[in-house]
């Protein structure tokens, strides 16, 4: 069996048996109780679990569970046109649908050869940076309240309602908006919108000034988070890390800049990055994102086109048969490379569609390694810290 | 290089292949990265089935089963493509055969690589690559439930990853029929009124639409 102390030195894998997968600790020797953190359980993010073995206090081994929320999104498109799989597409996140519809659009519209109108970039790039900002809002309400916050949360919480306040008035839909469609995007902004989102801007503005004063600066917060899941910069590759939990330790990628798709190449900002890779590095990239998205809205509701359509209409789409060929697009979402893998066949069904989600490797693996050692009244903390929502990882 | 991919590379038939010679795909617009300069290199030492660019920004390159993992061990090591973004299948039931997929990315040129390779759909299996990336033990453990593909040596790829006691084929092949299992599973509820999806969008969603057809 196992000893704690020999197994001090961190490896590339939890101490599990090579072959089998299964854990090396013996629960019947005393030393060692199995806590299941999830699926119902205030401190996970969303429908999955831990399975910690724990020594004392100390997370000895983590096992990520998923599949609570598998609704087989992947297969059911194999057998739905691709009108049909366009409503299913943004299920596939709750708090940040929009990157799903954005990139089922994209590749669509990449094999079909579809060009899409200037405006439509603009009005997709604005709705995708809503998303990003009322999913910050949520998770900055989750982090502080996995460290005994919850008053931040209901601040948190408030805004993006008010965010959702606006997409229910562009797209008549709160949670699950299907405004980015295939050919372009449903409507056209309403009148005086974009005062309104200057209004709640201004309203989130100083809501995060409050926020910074009351967690960033606070002694109880630092305490915990500071030191906590630490992401040295040699991980990031080895794990596949993407998004802030990558540039909390010092690495500067973003797909926006690296990549530039839709009108990122128009906005004028840079790459946040902060040093240390631990919890606390990674907050700060986020409540720095956050009033960077404030800004890139801000710019874009000053340059975006005010004339021009917003919509190419395509063929029947009942009997669009989109042409043979693969291709993999991706965007830069809250939680890291969130990306669509499209092969079709010629026919009018897609052959297959496969999403990649930034927690798939965040919430398992990574996870799975950075929990160990870690006190377990902190665990909630640290997997909030990663940000990851379980439907990406199970489709 | 079998039939789907000679039928992709003319443009037509029913499969999805990556082409049996270098081409280009839609959204091209000027190469950032010659990557195209590297396929001669890779043919000479990894035996390159087929290679496509699809964007400046991505390509795919087909390659037997038997180099595959030190291609990608090549790649990694010595060509910047450090970053594991997924490992998928697609299955081609009709040619007997899946097409795994392992996307990497070099984040110095800043250029997505699809290296695919087709094994045999009967007793699927691949070569692992848990000791390459950690993660890529959870793909191939999701692999192994949702398709049915062996990986000799991955840490828990027998273990149950979304689905806990399922007994049916692996649900991602073809083979498996989703409306089947759920007529099966889930039994009719009263009151509820089944639709053809085509015909009652025809009828009810696009009347003015239909009337052109």
């Amino acid at each position: 069996m196992v000893d704690v102390k020999q197994n001090s030195q961190r490896s590339k894998f939890p101490p599990v048996d090579a072959v089998t997968g299964k854990s090396r600790y013996n629960l019947l020797s005393g030393k060692y109780l199995k806590i299941w953190q999830g699926p119902q359980h205030p401190g996970i993010t969303g429908n999955m679990s831990l399975e910690l073995t724990v020594c004392g206090d100390e997370v000895i081994e983590c096992k990520t569970h998923v599949g609570y929320l598998h609704r087989g999104f992947e297969k059911l498109m194999e057998r739905r046109k691709y009108i049909q799989c366009f409503p299913l597409v943004c299920r596939i996140c709750v708090p940040e649908p929009d990157f799903n519809e954005y990139l089922f659009a994209a590749g669509a519209e990449e094999l079909a050869g579809i060009e899409v109108p200037e405006k439509a970039l603009w009005y997709r790039t604005l709705t995708l940076e809503m998303a990003r900002l009322a999913s910050f809002l949520m998770w900055i309400g989750g982090q502080a309240g996995a460290f005994g916050m919850a008053t931040i949360g209901q601040w948190t919480v408030t805004m993006r309602d008010y965010v959702l306040d606006l997409f229910e008035e562009l797209s008549g839909g709160r949670i699950y908006h299907m405004y980015i469609i295939p050919g372009g995007v449903r409507s056209d902004l309403p009148a005086g919108y974009a005062r309104r989102v200057e209004d709640t801007l201004v309203m989130i503005e100083k809501v995060l000034k409050d926020i910074d004063l009351a967690m960033m600066h606070n002694a109880v917060f630092k305490k915990r988070a500071v030191g906590l899941g630490v992401i040295t910069p040699g991980m990031v590759d080895e794990y596949g890390i993407t998004g802030p939990n990558a540039r909390g330790s010092g690495i500067r990628r973003d797909i926006r800049k690296d990549l530039p798709y839709l009108v990122y190449d128009q906005l004028d900002f840079d790459i946040i990055t902060e040093e240390g890779g631990d919890a606390y590095a990674r907050t700060r990239v986020r409540m720095r994102e956050t009033a960077q998205s404030i800004d890139l809205i801000r710019q874009m509701l000053r340059k975006m086109p005010a004339e021009g359509p917003f919509f190419r209409k395509l063929p029947n789409v009942l009997h669009w048969k989109v042409p043979t060929g693969q291709t993999y697009v991706q965007a830069e979402c809250t939680r890291g490379e969130y990306g669509f893998f499209m092969v079709s066949d010629g026919t009018e069904l897609p052959r297959r569609i496969y999403v990649r989600g930034p927690s798939y490797t965040h919430a398992v693996t990574l996870m799975e390694r950075l929990a160990v050692h870690v006190n377990i009244a902190d665990t909630a903390g640290l997997m909030v810290s990663l940000h990851t929502y379980p439907p990406e990882i199970e489709r | 290089m079998n039939s789907i991919s000679a039928a992709a590379s003319a443009g037509t038939g029913s499969g999805s292949g990556t082409g049996t010679e270098t081409g280009t795909g839609t959204g091209l617009s000027g190469e950032r990265f010659p990557v195209r300069e590297r396929f001669p290199v890779w043919k000479d030492k990894f035996s390159l089935v087929s290679s496509m660019i699809q964007r400046q920004d991505l390509a795919f390159v087909q390659v037997p089963m038997q180099t595959t993992v030190a291609f990608i061990t090549h790649l990694r090591d010595l060509e910047g493509y450090a970053h594991l973004v997924f490992f998928t299948a697609i299955d081609y039931i009709e040619d007997g055969i899946f097409r795994l997929t392992y996307m990497l990315h070099n984040y110095r040129r800043h250029h997505d690589l699809g290296v695919q390779v087709d094994i045999p759909r009967e007793d699927a299996g691949m070569e692992s690559i848990h000791h390459l990336w950690p993660h890529g033990a959870t793909y191939q453990r999701e692999l192994k439930e949702m398709y049915g593909i062996d990986f000799p040596g991955s840490p828990g790829v027998d273990e149950s990853f979304v689905l806990e006691g399922w007994h049916d084929i692996p649900p991602m092949r073809r083979e498996f029929d989703t409306k089947e299992y759920s007529e099966k599973t889930y039994y009719p509820r009263p009151g509820r009124v089944t639709y053809d999806p085509t015909e009652y969008m025809k009828e009810k969603l696009y009347p003015s639409e239909a009337e052109t057809w």
